[in-house]
């Protein structure tokens, strides 16, 4: 399900006093498996770029494709090019609205038209995908708590069975716990199920611990699309986007200004840890 | 954000014009009087031409487009149509113009229709030019004024003027709100255009159930800030904005007045 | 004296499924010119101690006193609400008018204050939260950092005492975040405003003079900054976090550095490592 932008433009309400470019000139591409964050200040257009990829919006100019279809073309079924490409959105438990969990989760595989057998087994094994436990399912969604709420919500594009699952801020509101519980299920669905996901963030320390690749967008253009290491090595050009790096680096990119051998990126407080104790040791031996 | 930018609420255009500076009060109540100018002077090409050219002079004034003036008629173009047919198949006054089959159309009859019709253009017109020139909160402080002297009969002006305000506080944001629903449920293979009306309806539901929780939880979260910003209705509350009538206020009351007698003369003495 | 006096408070809500303890004995004293935050996972009751502060929920058992006066007292409902500003949660659900400055004068119009007193204070409050510029503005087009200022404008017009957030920082990003973070901390050091700050981002924590951890209706840690969060193993097993630089200094002392204990930023962590050759 390989998904590529080519020199796509966007822009909203085209004509009009109040247009806006939203997208200049993308070109992007997302490979199968991958497991790709997308970082960008509110209104870099981050938004806008993921609702190409299923076809909610199209491009004003240039192409999308998505497993060798184009969204722009004549006749493309919007609908089963949705299923394959599954889109959590931001604050995604204000989707909710079936009287039981179980009803819920099973509209998007209904919608696809999943026969009724199967449809319980996928609702149970997403439920279980987001560490939920199958006897809410009868419950009502509006009496579960917050985190449980967006898990459901996650589930219930996951039921679809998605090729490419992509996550608009889905920790967004959560307390620290519910964060690292929705984070740690996302990352296992990826090494198991093999499906390629997008995450869009604005915590530099969750992508960089999660994922391989990162593409940075801003005014809505491309700035950086790499490695998270050699991403976070432009601190200071980050910052003039509104973003920053994880606070390991920055403690790091601290210490190398006082003279330390540290390396410029940590993406992790145990990697910041090992580098900072040898360069503490390296220190001690010089001195 | 996207579609809501382009809906301009009420339709109000701002402006700087002398319309536009007028006390809403005064506006509110001269598009009142002028509407029962409308139906108590005698229906005549004359009479309805006077006030046409009054409301002519004040789009003008208020630098309204035209088109834009004139777009407004358009969701009562059928009434405006039907008025002006059944008049001219059921009068029967006047000379008789021809005869098609069995109806009968008389010079009476294309008279009153065309006339009734010019006033309920013209009723429309004042409406319009009321809401172009005021901004919606203005307006809402006007009723509140005009409905004041009607509390004592148990008339709830000041709540009425809060609930409008809020209103149009959440109007766009609900809006956007409902795009956002419909576009994670379209994510989740939802078809909201297909199908019989029956299947149809039922395929809203996905969109109109978050959509009315969410309006509760706004509702319940908003009342619960307003107590803590000690709302407590409208009993001792004071305005930062207060309505002031100046010297432009008198000045188009007396236009008023003049165009108004010019009109009753033309109806009545002539 | 103490803006807020708080004495073995308890709370129950009673729903259809029986009776959930929500409060169940908490102590807390906050002074005149303090800056205090309140630390706690999703449902660990420190929602529902921020709406005893102004009287929006009352004591099941104990009592909250506000600059003296006891919230249960009905009389003094106005005048409890007038000195507590809140700001909550979601910025879109507080403001009521459709324009920016008709908002900021929603509180001080309910209080009854004449209006050139009332002009004076709206120019002045959006003067304190840097929006002067935005006025005129429709909120609903503001970002959400910017609607969370125009929120604590509305209540700096009320002038007072105490200004609670509640966890009014947990639904924005990290560049409204950081707005609503640095205008109260400007408002609590330059105007000496007491501010209670509700929140599960230990990064803003950090920044208060003083940080109460809730737990199960109870406060279970409270002390400054640097003692709390020195306290990492319990904050964890609570579900909180601990700021990234003060765990990345423990995790070094554990590993032999001759680290001092009490770390919480960045720039802290590189003094004390430069300090120890």
């Amino acid at each position: 399900m390989p998904i590529k932008l080519e020199q796509v433009d966007f822009v909203y309400a085209g004509g009009s006093p109040f247009e806006r470019a939203a997208l200049k000139g993308i070109n992007l591409s997302f490979l199968d498996g991958e497991f790709v964050g997308i970082i960008g200040q509110t209104g870099s257009g981050k938004s806008t770029l993921v609702q190409m990829l299923n076809g909610l919006l199209k491009p004003t100019r240039g192409t999308v494709t998505v497993n060798g279809l184009v969204t722009t073309a004549k006749g493309v079924k919007l609908k089963s090019l949705r299923q394959e490409v599954g889109l959590v959105f931001q604050f995604a438990e204000y989707q909710l609205f079936a009287e039981t969990v179980a009803a819920d989760v099973a509209f998007g595989p209904e919608n696809q038209g999943v026969p009724a057998s199967e449809i319980a087994e996928r609702v149970d094994q997403a439920l279980l995908n987001v560490g939920l436990p199958l006897e809410i399912k009868e419950r009502s969604p509006f009496e579960l708590s917050g985190g449980q709420m967006r898990r459901v919500a996650i589930a219930g594009v996951l039921a679809m069975n998605p090729k490419v699952l992509i996550l608009d801020e889905p920790t967004a509101g959560l307390d620290p716990r519910g964060r690292d519980e929705i984070l740690s299920r996302i990352r296992e669905l990826h090494r198991q199920r093999g499906i390629t996901v997008i995450l869009v963030s604005h915590s530099m320390e969750d992508v960089a611990r999660l994922v391989d690749r990162l593409v940075v967008i801003h005014g809505g253009q491309i700035v950086y699309d790499a490695t998270p290491r050699e991403v976070f090595a432009h601190g200071s050009s980050l910052k003039t986007y509104g973003l920053g790096v994880p606070q390991a680096t920055e403690v790091l990119g601290l210490l190398k200004a006082k003279g330390w051998a540290v390396p410029e990126v940590a993406l992790t407080l145990d990697e910041a840890r090992q580098a900072i104790v040898r360069a503490y040791q390296l220190r001690r031996e010089l001195a | 954000m996207s579609m809501m930018q382009q809906i301009t609420l009420g339709q109000y255009l701002p402006g700087k014009s002398v319309v536009h500076r007028l006390d809403p009060r005064t506006k509110l109540l001269m598009a009142f009087g002028f509407i029962m100018v409308l139906f108590i002077i005698t229906a005549g090409w004359v009479e309805y031409g006077i006030l046409g050219l009054a409301a002519l002079l004040i789009i003008y004034t208020a630098k309204l487009p035209l088109g834009m003036v004139l777009r407004g008629l358009r969701p009562i173009l059928i009434i405006l149509s039907l008025t002006i047919v059944l008049h001219i198949f059921s009068t029967r006054t006047g000379t008789l113009l021809f005869r098609l089959w069995f109806l009968e159309v008389y010079s009476g009859g294309v008279n009153q229709g065309f006339l009734l019709a010019a006033r309920l253009v013209l009723l429309v017109l004042s409406t319009s030019v009321l809401t172009l020139t005021t901004s919606p909160i203005a307006l809402t402080d006007a009723i509140e004024f005009v409905l004041k002297p009607f509390k004592r009969i148990g008339l709830p002006a000041h709540e009425l003027a809060m609930m409008m305000t809020i209103a149009l506080r959440f109007i766009p944001t609900l809006i956007e709100e409902a795009e956002r629903i419909m576009k994670a449920q379209l994510a989740r293979g939802a078809d909201f255009e297909s199908g019989g009306l029956i299947k149809r309806a039922k395929s809203l539901l996905p969109l109109l159930v978050p959509l009315f929780i969410s309006a509760f939880r706004r509702a319940d979260e908003l009342a619960m800030a307003m107590e803590a910003r000690c709302y407590r209705g409208g009993d001792g509350r004071t305005k930062f904005k207060v309505l002031r009538y100046t010297k432009l206020d008198f000045y188009a009351w007396t236009c008023f007045v003049a165009v108004s007698a010019l009109a009753f003369y033309v109806s009545y003495a002539l | 004296m103490d803006i807020l006096d708080i004495a073995d408070l308890h709370h129950i809500y009673r729903g259809h499924e029986g009776e959930t303890i929500a409060l169940a004995g908490v102590d807390l004293v906050v002074s005149e010119g303090e800056f205090v935050a309140v630390i706690g996972r999703n449902g660990s009751g420190k929602s529902t101690l921020a709406k005893h502060f102004n009287a929006i929920l009352l004591p099941g058992g104990g009592r909250v006193l506000v600059a003296g006066l006891d919230t249960r007292e009905e009389a003094l409902l106005w005048s409890v609400r007038q000195m507590v500003g809140m700001v909550f949660q979601h910025p879109d659900n507080q403001i009521v008018a459709t324009v920016v400055e008709e908002d900021v004068a929603f509180g001080p119009e309910n209080l009854g204050v004449p209006t050139a007193e009332i002009i004076e204070r709206v120019d002045a409050s959006l003067r304190q939260v840097n929006m002067e510029d935005y006025r005129t503005h429709a909120p609903h087009l503001l970002s959400g950092g910017q609607k969370q200022r125009v929120a604590i404008a509305g209540i700096l017009a009320m002038r007072p005492r105490l200004i609670v957030l509640d966890e009014a920082t947990a639904m924005l990003d990290p560049i409204g975040r950081s707005e609503v973070m640095s205008t109260i901390l400007r408002l609590n050091r330059e105007e000496g405003m007491t501010a209670v700050l509700i929140t599960h981002h230990m990064d803003e924590a950090v920044k208060a003079n003083r940080v109460v951890v809730i737990d199960q209706g109870q406060v279970v840690l409270s002390g400054t900054p640097a003692e709390v969060f020195s306290q990492y193993k319990l904050l964890e097993a609570l579900g909180l976090d601990v700021p990234v630089a003060a765990k990345l200094s423990i995790l070094l002392a554990e590993s032999g550095l001759p680290l001092p204990a009490h770390i919480l930023t960045a720039e802290q962590l590189v003094d004390e490592l430069c300090r120890l050759n």
